[in-house]
């Protein structure tokens, strides 16, 4: 690829999915992300895609993600997302991004109380995104989950502005494709396990496409995101 | 001066902490526990001119940081 995507992960205290988001963006680029403190004032120039990863952000301390969200780094953040700049939160990256208020709702505890870790499937409600563009409307893909605070609430207003706007960027679903029921595994209203932002440049989801990009951990189903990404 | 910020999930959002302690309270056998709902309390000590100075800062800690008002309100007794 002559230009490959240049992309941001930034490193907060208990982060730990950074090199697996690392690993995918490597493999859909051909290039590593530069790794980004949370401490640092700015990204590196040039910084076209900013990846929140998964964990445990300051021991989610306070609230998940709540810490994270004020640190130094997400001044740069914020306005990087301003200017139209392509950012990805996954599952604490998601709950940092919400405590950011670069995504409405927050992420609750889980209604089942337990913390999940498992594949989970999704059905993709919006194929036309920088995100998304390698899947086809209505798709079922598998993912994995690893959260004990994927519960996603907002309230009526914010919720029926994000369905009125396809601002749903997957619902949670079993292997067929029917959503509600069993197959939304934490208690996320209308089966959301991600939103966008109003200009569909920021996305936020819970489960994690970067754990599903090597056939020899179960499926690559997370592959066609970090492609469509490397190719905007 | 010393403060005191208590905040709790607004009624109507689900508390499953609060549920499971419910659940413990009545395997305990601690009878009359209609329910429970869990919230944090912050000590903060502070540095301020009067109650209504101190006031005015806790509410823009909470607003900033310590309440998300997505989902939780927030109390504050001071002096």
């Amino acid at each position: 690829m002559a230009n490959p995507l240049r992309a941001a992960v930034i490193l907060f205290p208990g982060s730990n999915r950074e090199g697996d988001v690392a690993r995918a963006l490597r493999q859909a680029t051909g290039v590593p992300p530069t790794i980004v403190w949370h401490d640092d004032r700015a990204l590196p120039p040039g910084t076209e895609l900013v990846v929140l990863p998964g964990g445990f952000s300051y021991g989610d301390y306070l609230r998940c993600g709540a810490i994270a969200a004020r640190a130094r780094i997400m001044e740069a953040v914020r306005a990087h997302a301003a200017d139209g700049g392509l950012v990805l939160g996954v599952c604490n990256g998601f709950q940092i991004l919400c405590e950011a208020g670069l995504l409405p709702g927050v992420l609750m505890r889980n209604a089942g109380r337990r913390f999940l870790c498992k594949t989970q499937h999704l059905r993709v409600e919006n194929a036309s995104t920088a995100f998304t563009r390698g899947y086809a409307p209505g798709q079922v893909v598998k993912f994995a989950i690893a959260h004990g605070e994927g519960n996603y609430a907002i309230d009526a207003e914010g919720l029926a502005e994000l369905e009125r706007a396809g601002r749903v960027a997957f619902r949670y679903c079993d292997a067929r494709g029917e959503i509600g029921g069993r197959a939304n595994p934490n208690g996320s209203i209308d089966d959301i396990a991600g939103v966008y932002n109003d200009k569909f440049n920021v996305l936020g989801l819970m489960p994690h496409p970067e754990n599903l990009v090597d056939p020899l951990v179960g499926g690559i189903d997370g592959r066609p995101m970090f492609a469509a990404l490397a190719a905007a | 001066m010393k403060t005191r910020v208590i905040v709790t999930l607004k009624s109507g959002i689900l508390d499953p902490q609060g549920k499971a302690i419910e659940g413990a309270l009545r395997s305990l056998g601690v009878e009359g526990v209609a329910s429970v709902r869990q919230g944090k309390v912050f000590d903060i000590e502070l540095d301020a001119g009067d109650r209504a100075a101190a006031q005015a800062k806790l509410a823009e800690a909470c607003e900033k940081l310590l309440a998300n008002a997505i989902v939780e309100d927030y109390a504050i007794e001071n002096g």
